[in-house]
Formats: structure tokens, C-alpha cells, sequence
């Protein structure tokens, strides 16, 4: 592999490897690109365009896109950031999201994400969808409202875990995440906390019970420092959850216990 | 006597019961009786994955819908997930889930279908059967709804029951069809007339004059050789006629030199642009010529195998197209050693659509082809290097394959000199709205729309929507604009509107028609396409301001920047068009100079008023905006 080649981003030289695609490059490099439904440990999906930068000129999501040598990369400008802010706006008027109330505040990547944005309001009307909340696993909640259709979780029980408890049914704004059960509940899967979905959602749809809260203010992931100003060692993305999670003794199925 | 009695009874317990005869059925044996019709469906598509959205769509024909049972069948025998197959399921407009209704009865709804009082004749029959639109009736029997453009739009307004299409629709075909309906008389015993399809070719030319007798170009490019053929359509500038125009024999050549296990050949037949129907004419009077035009191709680049992807609103044209596939293998046109050359094999099957206009983007046709849900793919990489099962694949409009038929016969050089120096041949236009004569029309290229106009007996003439909702829109200053690639491309929609029709409603009726359509994988496409649509019908309402121009403005910028496909970038066209051509149309409807929430609290109760079947004035807020 050439290690030599570069583009530059903001007129910062990034290098490169072949494979590698512009946000992978620059987190590597220490950059933020601000995204949603990107993790460096899954397969880029390109659907949420909150990472879109403009690459010699031309704009393209930058979890799809490979690098070209000396390739001139645009992302932090006010335009793109205009309307990174306007597809967030979108996000948080699709749903029913109510930060103040809800157990994922201050560690959620949308909220991270609006405020580096400087989104001071939702902007566009509100959708409220009707979304029911599944609560029926022994230890794990979904709660559908706040779904960004990233299908992080999707690509993590598929690609990872190898079981399919996620999919996405439905189309255009009906589009909507479902379960791999006839029931349509999460308990009449297989699912587990040992799961890699289990701790890929950037957003509060699927939460561990009995654990909410438990972070004091202050102590939450972006408290003390903005989701941009953190760093990315090794290309992996310290804000996106990791596969730690992984490491940890499988979940004995209690279904209906 | 007694046997009579408990006969009644059971009838009578029957029909009180909710939901349908197979519903019940099933309760008794669910597994049984779902293997018993799946099997065989698995069995014909060898438990192909690939397949699954053609099992689905014969899973469903038995019993109207898919039964919860049936995907636990489908899951276990296919080893697919539950979710992958409700997801694929729940991705197309016309399968369905849940008990949709013994009758499915789809409006088709594209602009040209308004003009024509398709609202009306709905709610006529809706009051007819007692239901609501878009609500299953509670005898299960019944289900009214609407449907994007069906492809009728020359023999409209259109209607879909049960999947197959019926026009011209008059209050008294609907009277009909209520009756029909009420007295549970299976589709096969309607009136046959009511499925009478017209092709209403009104002017032929190259194209439409040919009588290519099948297997002569088949013939004409083995005496040529391939490379030589290659050359000749190189030679002719032909370009593909779904509108985006890239070169064919380039494409050809392209697929031809990329590496793949595979090659395929794909005709694009899931015409779904509103006001688009040629390709409809084509496949009926003129299939022959389009699969010898995708044997040409397969020839070329080496393809064993291809596909035509046919809309599910052209469903009725299958058992043509089957026969009309079985006869070329009867005459050796397809099959093993096609016309005795050794090695020449190749065999075309066909994939029926069901209600997804996203699926006619040839990325994510293709992942329709492979079972999917209708997704498109990032490109590139494109396909022809990565198609079909990450196959080199080609992927051609109806028309254009029909055309490289023609070149084939006649050469390159004859075919170029027809048309204008860069859109060579000739261009069928699928002609609808206000007119007198609608049908199709071809012409070389360069017609200009005057022209067109004349020839159709439009009269009046305010707007002429040029290749449907993602094409443009123009006026009268217009009309001496010819239809060529650098003038105005199309995919072949020429929809008129005179000067009596709603240019605001016409562009409400399309950006509808994407919201509809998005298949919801971007956020500026999903959310944006349902933004703009609730923006125009704010508008309708009365509670416009020059503020909402503004925003349509600059959601337009940010669709055209950041969506992941087409449909995404020309969602505000339409809006954008008619703002700048009929201002008028808009500023009537901006009654407010100052902003105005698009929220109405009056409106907001309604609901409730339904509840209670209220509608005095105390159920009403003085303070709508109405009543300002």
C-alpha cells in the first residue's frame, strides 16, 4: 500500500490507504466529520448524509466515498453546516424526541451532534408519529420514537452477531424499524445484551432497563467535552458505542421469566 | 331438515365473524394449508432468494395478502429471516400484510387521472360500499384506495382491481362496479370490456412503421459478426430512451470488457414516470422486437441470462409476454445454440414489480431483481461492472432495446441520419391531458412541442409537463423547444394542460406522488419529500406566505445536494418549475403577507368531531384560520 497518499480536508493534508474512505481517513487523522448512521466498526450504509462533503467540488457522503490523490475535501463551511443542521432538523421533527426527558440525554449522538451544529430549534413542524414502545424483553427496551432509521442495530445483528433481530420494513416516511419475531416484539427473539446491537443505537431506541439515569450530569459522554472536540485514535470513533460490550457474558434467555 | 339448520347456522356465524373466509380457514390448520400453495410456489423458483419478491407476490394472489403463517412457512423452507422477508414485504405498495380486502379496488392518481375526476368517482363508489378511502371495510370484503400513475393516462381515469387495470372509468362504470362488487362476482366474470386496453397509436415512424420479422436482426448481426454489430450501434448515436441518455453502444462495450463470473442483460420495464405509457405499447404490439433487441445485447457481452423487469401495473401483460418468450424458444431465438450457433445461449425470464417507482432507477431495480426491498445502491461503482449479483449487467430502456433491433436490420449510419446531430433516431412520446387525440407519438428528434401540440389537437394550451413530475415543466413562450437531449430529454411523458387547469395543483399533485414514492433511505429525501408535501398543501389551505417560498427554496437546495439518488434530486422541480412560469397560480394562494403556522387547531379537532359525530358550531374554534 502507498502510504504517501494524501487529500486534503480544510486544507488539512490527510493521509490515506487505499480502502479507505474520506471519513475513515480522517478520523484516523483526528478530524471530525459529523455523522449518524457511520461506525468504523460496521460496514458504511451512506443514508443519513450528515457526513456529505464536498470532495473536489462535488458533494458526496464521506462514509462512501474513497479518497483520490490530492483530492480537495470541504466539510467544515458554513454551507455544508447549514445543511447538516437543516437534514438534523429533519431528524428530530420525524420523531418524537424530547431530550429533557429522555435516559439517552448527554450521551446521544443526535443531541451531541445539534449542539456542535448550533441547532437552536427544530425548525420545521413536527410529525408526531404515532410509534408504540416495545417493552416486553426482561432487559432491554425499545423505544421507537426516537429511531433515525440508521439501521446501526440492523447491520450489527446481521453482520456481527449473525442473527437478523433487526430489519427495516415499509417505505419512504412510513419506513420504520421492526423485530425478527411474528409477534413483533423484541422478546420473541433471540436478542441479548451480549449482542453487538445491543450497544450500536447513536440515539435512545434501544435502552437497558434498570440502568437509566444512572449517570450523574457531569459525568455523561458529552458533558465535558463537544462530540467534535473528541478524539479518534486508530480511526475508531471513541463516540460511537464499541464492541467492548461484546466481551461480556452472554445473557441467559429469560423469555417470559 | 337438520342438516339444513346447521348449515345456516355456520353461514350466519361465518358472516358475522370479522375478517375473511381464509382467515378462518387457516385458524383450524394454519401450517398445513399455508405448505400446501407455497410449496409449489417455492418449487417453481427453485427456494431462490433472488426470488422473493416473485414468491411473495404468488404467495399473496392466493389469499390477497400475505399471511403472518405464510412468511413462518416461507422463513423456514427459504432460511431467510422473518424480518428480511417483512421487510422486502413491507417495502412494495401492492403486497400486503394484513386482510387488505377479497376487493382491491386503486385509483390511479396521477394529474392527468384528477383532471379526469377520479376523486369523485372514488368517493361515489367509497359511499356506494359503505367504506372509507384507504380502510378496509368491515366485512373484509372491500378496500378503496389510491394509486400512483397506473400508465393509462391516453384511457383514463384508470383504476386497478385486484392488480389488473381497468379504464376509462364513468360514473356509470362505477355504479357497476359497486354492484359487481356487493354481489361477491369474482374478476374473472366482470364484463371483459371493462379490461379492454387501447394502444392508440396515433403517429408511427421508424420505430413503430417496423416489421422486423422475429429473428432478422438475430440474423443480420451473425452475418455482421458481433464486433461489427457493436459498431453499427456505436456508429447509429443511439441513446437510452429511460431519459438519462447515455450512450448504448458504449454501455455495451462497457459491460462487454468488465470481469464478472457473469454477464447479464436487464430491459428496465417498470415504467413508472407519471404520464409515461410507450413502453406498455411497445411490450404489446412490439415485444418480439425488444427481446430479440435484449438477445442482440446478450450476444454482445456475453450474457446467458436476462431479465425483464415489468411493472406490477402491467401484470396483465404476462401470459402476452410468456407466449410470446415461449414462441422464440419454439423457433430457436432463445434457449441453447440460438439460430444454431453453438454457444449462442441465452434465455430472458420476467420479474413483476409491485407499486414501487423507486425500482425503475436501474440500481435499485436491480436489488429488486435480487429480492430485495427497492433500495438504490451507491454508485459507483455502476452497473455495468457491478450489476446483478455484483455482475456486469446491462441495464436498458424497453425503447432502446426495440431500437438497437432496428439498427441492426438497417446500420448505424441510416439510423444516425434520422433526428438532430446529438439525439439521433427517433423518440416515442407517451401524449395525455388536454388534447384531442391522446395515444402515442413518435418522431424524430427535434420535434419541437408546437408540433406535437398540433398534431395531438391541443387547443388552448397553458403548460406542457415534459418527461413527468422529474422532468420540467414549460410554457407557452416555450413551445418552439424541440425534444432532443440538449433541449428538452424526456422518458417520453408530454402530459398538456389548457388554460383552465391549476398549475399549483398540478405541481401539489407531483411533489405528493414522490413523497409517496421515496423509498426512505436518505433523510433529505424521506423526510424532505414529506416536508415539501405538507408545505403545498399548506398553501392549498389558504395559509401561505411568501416566507414558505423562501423555505421550498432552500429545501430544494439541500434535496439537490444531499439526496442519495434522481428521485430525491428533482422532488421540488415541479414546485420550483411553476413558481417561476405560473406565479399566479401561487400568489393567489398566499393570502398572508406575514407568516402563518401551518398548524390549525380547528382542524386539529376534527378528529374528535368524527368521534363524536359532531359538526355544530360548538364543536368549531373561532379562531381557525378561516375565519380570520
Amino acid at each position: 500500500m502507498n502510504q504517501n497518499k494524501t487529500f486534503t480536508l480544510d486544507g488539512k493534508t490527510i493521509p490515506y490507504t487505499e480502502g479507505q474512505t474520506i471519513i475513515q481517513a480522517a478520523m484516523a487523522a483526528g478530524e471530525y466529520i459529523p455523522h449518524l448512521c457511520f461506525n468504523p466498526e460496521l460496514k458504511a450504509h451512506g443514508s443519513c448524509k450528515l457526513c456529505t462533503v464536498k470532495a473536489n467540488g462535488r458533494q458526496t457522503a464521506s462514509c462512501t466515498q474513497q479518497p483520490t490523490p490530492e483530492m480537495v475535501v470541504e466539510s467544515d463551511t458554513q454551507e455544508l453546516n447549514d445543511e447538516r443542521r437543516a437534514l438534523l432538523q429533519m431528524l428530530f421533527v420525524e420523531g418524537n424526541h424530547f431530550c429533557p426527558s429522555c435516559e439517552k440525554s448527554g450521551d446521544c449522538q443526535l443531541q451531541a451532534t445539534a449542539y456542535v451544529l448550533k441547532m437552536m430549534s427544530p425548525h420545521y413542524n413536527q410529525f408526531y408519529p404515532d410509534r408504540p414502545v416495545d417493552a416486553s424483553h426482561p432487559e432491554y427496551l425499545l423505544d421507537f420514537n426516537r429511531c433515525i432509521l440508521c439501521s446501526l442495530c440492523v447491520r450489527a445483528s446481521r453482520d456481527v452477531d449473525g442473527k437478523n433481530v433487526f430489519a427495516l420494513s415499509g417505505r419512504g416516511i412510513k419506513s420504520h424499524l421492526i423485530v425478527n419475531a411474528k409477534s413483533g416484539q423484541l422478546a420473541d427473539t433471540d436478542f441479548c445484551d451480549a449482542d453487538k446491537a445491543a450497544h450500536v443505537c447513536p440515539v435512545g431506541v434501544i435502552l437497558k432497563k434498570r440502568v437509566g439515569f444512572a449517570t450523574p450530569i457531569g459525568s455523561r459522554s458529552f458533558d465535558e467535552l463537544p462530540i467534535s472536540a473528541t478524539p479518534h485514535p486508530q480511526g475508531a470513533c471513541p463516540v460511537c458505542p464499541r464492541s467492548d460490550a461484546a466481551t461480556l457474558p452472554p445473557h441467559p434467555k429469560s423469555r417470559g421469566a | 331438515m337438520t342438516i339444513n339448520v346447521h348449515y345456516k347456522l355456520t353461514r350466519m356465524s361465518v358472516e358475522s365473524d370479522k375478517g375473511s373466509y381464509h382467515q378462518r380457514v387457516f385458524m383450524i390448520s394454519p401450517e398445513k394449508t399455508h405448505a400446501e400453495y407455497l410449496d409449489t410456489i417455492l418449487a417453481h423458483h427453485q427456494h431462490n432468494a433472488n426470488n422473493l419478491l416473485q414468491i411473495l407476490i404468488a404467495a399473496q394472489d392466493v389469499h390477497g395478502y400475505i399471511h403472518s403463517d405464510a412468511i413462518d412457512h416461507l422463513s423456514e423452507q427459504m432460511a431467510l429471516p422473518r424480518s428480511k422477508i417483512e421487510g422486502v414485504a413491507g417495502f412494495y405498495s401492492f403486497l400486503h400484510l394484513q386482510a387488505a380486502g377479497d376487493y382491491r379496488v386503486l385509483f390511479s392518481d396521477n394529474i392527468t387521472d384528477r383532471m379526469a375526476g377520479n376523486i369523485d368517482l372514488m368517493k361515489s363508489l367509497c359511499s356506494q360500499l359503505w367504506v372509507e378511502p384507504g380502510k378496509l371495510s368491515e366485512d373484509g370484503l372491500v378496500c378503496v384506495g389510491t394509486t400512483s400513475c397506473t400508465g393509462m393516462c391516453d384511457q383514463g381515469p384508470g383504476m386497478l382491481v385486484n392488480n389488473i387495470a381497468i379504464n376509462h372509468i364513468t360514473a356509470e362504470r362505477i355504479n357497476a362496479i359497486a354492484e359487481l362488487i356487493r354481489e361477491r362476482v369474482p374478476l374473472s366474470a366482470w364484463p371483459a370490456s371493462f379490461f379492454a386496453i387501447e394502444d392508440n397509436i396515433r403517429r408511427r415512424d421508424i420505430l413503430l412503421n417496423s416489421q422486423i420479422q422475429p429473428g432478422a436482426a438475430l440474423k443480420a448481426m451473425l452475418a455482421r459478426g458481433d464486433n461489427a454489430t457493436l459498431q453499427e450501434i456505436k456508429t447509429s448515436k443511439l441513446r437510452g430512451r429511460g431519459g438519462a441518455g447515455f450512450s448504448t453502444g458504449m454501455k455495451w462495450e462497457f459491460c462487454r470488457d468488465a470481469a464478472g463470473d457473469a454477464h447479464y442483460v436487464v430491459c428496465n420495464a417498470d415504467e413508472g414516470e407519471p404520464g409515461t405509457f410507450k413502453d406498455r405499447v411497445l411490450l404489446n404490439g412490439y415485444a418480439d422486437t425488444v427481446f430479440e433487441g435484449m438477445t442482440l445485447c446478450a450476444r454482445i457481452i456475453g450474457a446467458k441470462q436476462g431479465f425483464l423487469y415489468l411493472r406490477g401495473e402491467y401484470r396483465y401483460l404476462l401470459p402476452h409476454l410468456q407466449a410470446v418468450l415461449q414462441k422464440r424458444r419454439g423457433q430457436n431465438l432463445l434457449g441453447t445454440s440460438i439460430l444454431g450457433h453453438e454457444g449462442f445461449d441465452f434465455d430472458i425470464a420476467i420479474h413483476l414489480g409491485a407499486g414501487a417507482y423507486i425500482c425503475g432507477e436501474e440500481s435499485a431495480l436491480i436489488e429488486s431483481l435480487e429480492g430485495k426491498r427497492g433500495t438504490p445502491r451507491n454508485r459507483p461503482p455502476f452497473p455495468v461492472t457491478h450489476g446483478y449479483l455484483n455482475c456486469p449487467t446491462v441495464v436498458n430502456n424497453v425503447e432502446t432495446f426495440a431500437s438497437t433491433c432496428l439498427i441492426t436490420t438497417h446500420g448505424g449510419a441510416w439510423y444516425s441520419g434520422i433526428g438532430t446531430e446529438t439525439s439521433c433516431g427517433s423518440k416515442i412520446l407517451s401524449v395525455s391531458g388536454d388534447c384531442e387525440r391522446p395515444g402515442l407519438y413518435e418522431y424524430p428528434f427535434g420535434v419541437t412541442i408546437a408540433q406535437v401540440l398540433a398534431d395531438c389537437g391541443a387547443q388552448d394550451t397553458q403548460a406542457v409537463q415534459v418527461s413527468g413530475p422529474s422532468g420540467v415543466c414549460i410554457s407557452a413562450d416555450e413551445f418552439n423547444r424541440r425534444i432532443a437531449f440538449d433541449d428538452l430529454a424526456t422518458a417520453g411523458a408530454f402530459m398538456i394542460f389548457n388554460q383552465t387547469r391549476d398549475m399549483f395543483e398540478v405541481a401539489r399533485n407531483f411533489v405528493h406522488f414522490f413523497a409517496h414514492e421515496s423509498c426512505g433511505f436518505c433523510t433529505p429525501c424521506r423526510v424532505g419529500t414529506q416536508l415539501l408535501s405538507n408545505m403545498m398543501d399548506k398553501l392549498a389551505d389558504g395559509n401561505g406566505s411568501p416566507y414558505d417560498f423562501t423555505e421550498i427554496e432552500k429545501l430544494n437546495v439541500l434535496l439537490q445536494s444531499t439526496s442519495h439518488c434522481g428521485l430525491g434530486h428533482s422532488a421540488c422541480n415541479p414546485v420550483l418549475n411553476t413558481i417561476e412560469k405560473f406565479r399566479p397560480a401561487y400568489d393567489k394562494r398566499l393570502a398572508h403577507k406575514d407568516f402563518i403556522p401551518a398548524f390549525d387547531l380547528d382542524r386539529a379537532l376534527s378528529q374528535a368531531r368524527q368521534m363524536t359525530g359532531r359538526d355544530d358550531t360548538g364543536a368549531h374554534l373561532e379562531s381557525s384560520h378561516e375565519s380570520k
